[in-house]
């Protein structure tokens, strides 16, 4: 059932201004969702949450069970099994932590727990790198994870909130990973709005977990063994609620914004400078800074660029994305993730849209960019390189099937 | 939201059976389960929720007692359960029972002791699964019990060897052949000693064999009761994997105490209580040789008289040696050596 919530605010609960880090806000928003069960596992850049909410805790902000496991495997399963009996939980990891978890990420959507993650974006060993790539993430993008990637402080905050109002509604009971990345917002700081309690409340309802509920009084079965005689249907099952969550997700950002009285209308992507672009750039996350600075620049100089900032990775917003890009004379696909041996070697999300556009009655020329891998600074030249090369297929209509490795040593 | 003042983190008081006749008469654990004929795992299964009652959530770790047990449509479980990963039955019993905490003593669900019980296989317990057990057996605040039961193989699988396969035994990974008689030649774990020994705060310990019915239900409660994280091995026979006649499951778990291959005994708070005819030979009575176990199971059929020896030299040990025979497998410093050392 969809959510109504009642009437607006009273005007004397002001938000609070505090110049915090994403994993800051994070924890900020956990307090007011009145988490109940929180497991840490220690691995840089997410971390910085957990150490977060654990002076939350004991600073008496919060109430909640905190529990250091042993590793990100028992991490994931100690909540997972916390929300089958009806608690609210929030886990996280970043890199080759998330991948130790993989059996516990697997498991997670098929038995419908709407577990929140933050994923700190971390490059995946080896070698150990501290630095930011998305390939951590992506790696459940096929499993039944909603996906979604955020770019500032205020984002980490107010999607958090959302995503719990997200993945609690029963038409979802998904899993949802809120990916951060490293370094560049999971420990920088900025200005963010803190709303009051009474607000969030009004926004997110108690986590109902129903007829799911592992309960002497509900004494289900959960999880019994199934082979062929049942399984494509529980897979079935999964992907009408990933569909549903397209509905949900846009319930919610209507619904944030008339709370919070903020928020952006298109919950799915940003979009920055496009009405009137010949060359759109897409990527995900913190990249959207220099690509920002880039654009300006350029635009000073008479090139009509704009940018594409996808938040939403599952569900991917397909036609709401065609209509966004297809407009374009060419399209520039900044990935911060590889995908080996994928068609035309590009990365994930550029495959993605490659497909997205496939039945679009308007197709531009797509370029395929890989950038900024490992943490590296994704600097003005590089956007500079990437808008000339999309300017030529442009010019000639042609998209140019090489993907095309920006900032690294030849 | 603020803590409420009437949740008090207390266990079920269930008081031990006191025979077999003043055992409760309630299934928990009924059909609808499709396990081999002569399964003593099943029967553990059946005992444990029988001795726990109907506020029990259980959670199941990947293995027999999950796959050939609990079956889409045809659950065999009254009390709510809930699989959980090969490796995960520590976790699952730790967030089960952090979950409820937290909404009991937030005022979110109604405050009621509910039993929490984990069990795993030998592989998930002993091998996967040990890292986890032995970090939830360390979270004193929150109370559940983790019940290994033992039939000393991945036996869903196909009887594959795990770390509580007995020397020498044959499994589909250790098959005896021409040229290697013995592929398997690694001793098993000590699971139950291993658990009280390395986890200061963990009250309660047991081994229990389902050949003797009453006092293994009397330690699950006791587990359940008193407290904390606790932990209980079961030694199951295993018709498929072991190779023997099913009607034979209860004698050969028998010939295990008598042989002093498995000993029954618990740990509370640190003291060592042996049980039956462990304390029998804790006592004084004779062990009756390993071979009278052995040789009734397929799986050593290929042993000699040099292995038979082995085996028995390795059991005598654990009786002989041990500073605290078949629990804990320190030896003490001989005082004159220690003396002579010193200088």
């Amino acid at each position: 059932m969809a959510v109504v919530t009642q009437a607006a605010p009273a005007a004397h609960e002001a938000d609070k201004e505090l110049l915090i880090s994403g994993s800051e806000a994070v924890a900020e928003a956990l307090t007011l969702a009145d988490l109940d069960v929180v497991t840490a596992y220690p691995i840089r850049p997410y971390d910085t949450v957990m150490q977060a909410i654990a002076k939350k805790i004991s600073g008496g902000q919060l109430v909640a069970e905190y529990i250091v496991a042993e590793g990100e495997h028992s991490q994931f399963e100690i909540v997972k099994h916390a929300s089958t009996v009806g608690a609210r939980v929030f886990c996280g990891s970043s890199g080759v932590g998330w991948m130790y978890a993989m059996e516990c990420l697997v498991v997670t959507p098929p038995l419908r727990v709407p577990m929140v993650a933050l994923v700190g974006n971390r490059a995946l060993d080896d070698p150990g790198a501290f630095g930011v790539e998305h390939n951590d993430a992506l790696v459940v993008r096929d499993v039944g994870w909603l996906l979604c990637w955020i770019d500032t402080s205020q984002e980490a905050l107010d999607t958090t909130l959302i995503a719990y109002r997200v993945a609690e509604d029963r038409r979802v009971f998904l899993p949802l990973a809120i990916s951060a990345d490293g370094a560049f917002l999971t420990h920088s700081q900025a200005l963010t709005m803190v709303p009051p309690k009474a607000k969030v409340d009004q926004f997110l309802p108690r986590y109902n977990r129903g007829d799911l509920l592992l309960h002497p009084d509900n004494p289900i079965t959960v999880a019994p063994q199934a082979n062929e005689d049942w399984v494509i249907e529980i897979r079935r099952q999964n992907n009408e609620a990933m569909a549903r969550a397209v509905t949900v997700i846009e319930e919610a950002y209507a619904d944030f914004r008339r709370v919070f009285g903020r928020g952006p209308e298109n919950p799915w992507f940003e979009e920055y400078m496009t009405d009137d672009a010949e060359v759109i750039l897409v990527g995900m996350g913190t990249i959207s800074l220099p690509i920002k600075v880039a654009i300006r620049e350029m635009r000073a100089k008479g090139k009509k660029v704009g940018l594409v900032r996808l938040r939403w990775f599952r569900p991917f917003p397909t036609e709401r994305l065609v209509a966004a890009l297809s407009k374009a004379q060419a399209l520039g696909i900044i990935d911060r993730d590889y995908s080996f041996g994928s068609p035309f070697g590009s990365g994930v999300v550029a495959n993605e849209i490659r497909a997205a556009l496939y039945n679009a009655d308007r197709r531009p020329p797509l370029l395929s960019f890989i950038c900024g891998l490992g943490g590296r600074e994704v600097t003005l030249e590089d956007v500079y390189k990437a808008t000339d090369l999309c300017y030529a297929a442009a010019t000639s209509g042609k998209s140019d099937p090489k993907t095309h490795w920006l900032g690294v040593r030849e | 939201m603020a803590e409420t003042t009437t949740f008090s983190n207390a266990t079920q008081i269930l008081e031990p059976f006191r025979g077999v006749k003043r055992v409760t008469i309630e299934e928990y654990f009924t059909s609808g389960h499709r396990t081999c004929q002569g399964c003593e795992s099943a029967l553990v299964m059946k005992l444990m929720v029988k001795a726990s009652g109907p506020r029990t959530i259980v959670l199941g770790s990947t293995g027999c007692m999950y796959v050939a047990n609990t079956t889409y449509y045809t659950t065999p479980w009254v009390v709510p359960w809930m699989h959980t990963q090969l490796g995960s039955s520590g976790s699952a019993a730790l967030g089960t029972a952090a979950g409820l905490k937290a909404l009991m003593r937030k005022g979110k669900m109604k405050s009621e002791p509910i039993n929490v019980i984990a069990f795993c296989g030998d592989g998930g317990g002993a091998d996967m699964g040990l890292g986890a057990i032995s970090a939830t057996l360390t979270h004193k605040e929150y109370n559940s019990l983790i019940l290994l039961y033992d039939n000393e193989s991945y036996a869903n699988t196909d009887i594959q060897l795990s770390g509580m396969t007995p020397y020498g035994a044959n499994t589909t990974f250790s098959p005896p052949g021409k040229v290697k008689r013995l592929i398997h030649t690694r001793w098993k774990k000590n699971m139950a000693g291993l658990m009280a020994a390395g986890h200061p705060e963990c009250r309660y310990v047991a081994t229990v064999c389902a050949s003797y019915a009453v006092e293994m239900m009397n330690k699950v409660r006791r587990a359940l009761t008193i407290g904390g994280p606790t932990f209980i091995h079961s030694l199951d026979p295993c018709p498929k994997g072991w190779d023997y006649d099913p009607m034979l499951s209860h004698e050969l778990g028998e010939l295990a105490i008598e042989t002093g291959i498995f000993p029954l005994y618990e740990v509370e708070d640190g003291q060592v209580k042996y049980y039956g005819k462990t304390k029998a030979i804790i006592e004084g009575r004779a062990r009756k040789p390993v071979r009278e176990y052995l040789l009734k199971q397929g799986r050593f059929a290929h042993f000699v008289e040099e292995d038979l020896a082995y085996f028995q030299a390795k059991v005598d040990e654990m009786w002989e040696k041990w500073e605290i025979p078949a629990v804990v497998p320190f030896r003490r410093l001989d005082a004159t050596k220690a003396a002579l050392s010193a200088k």
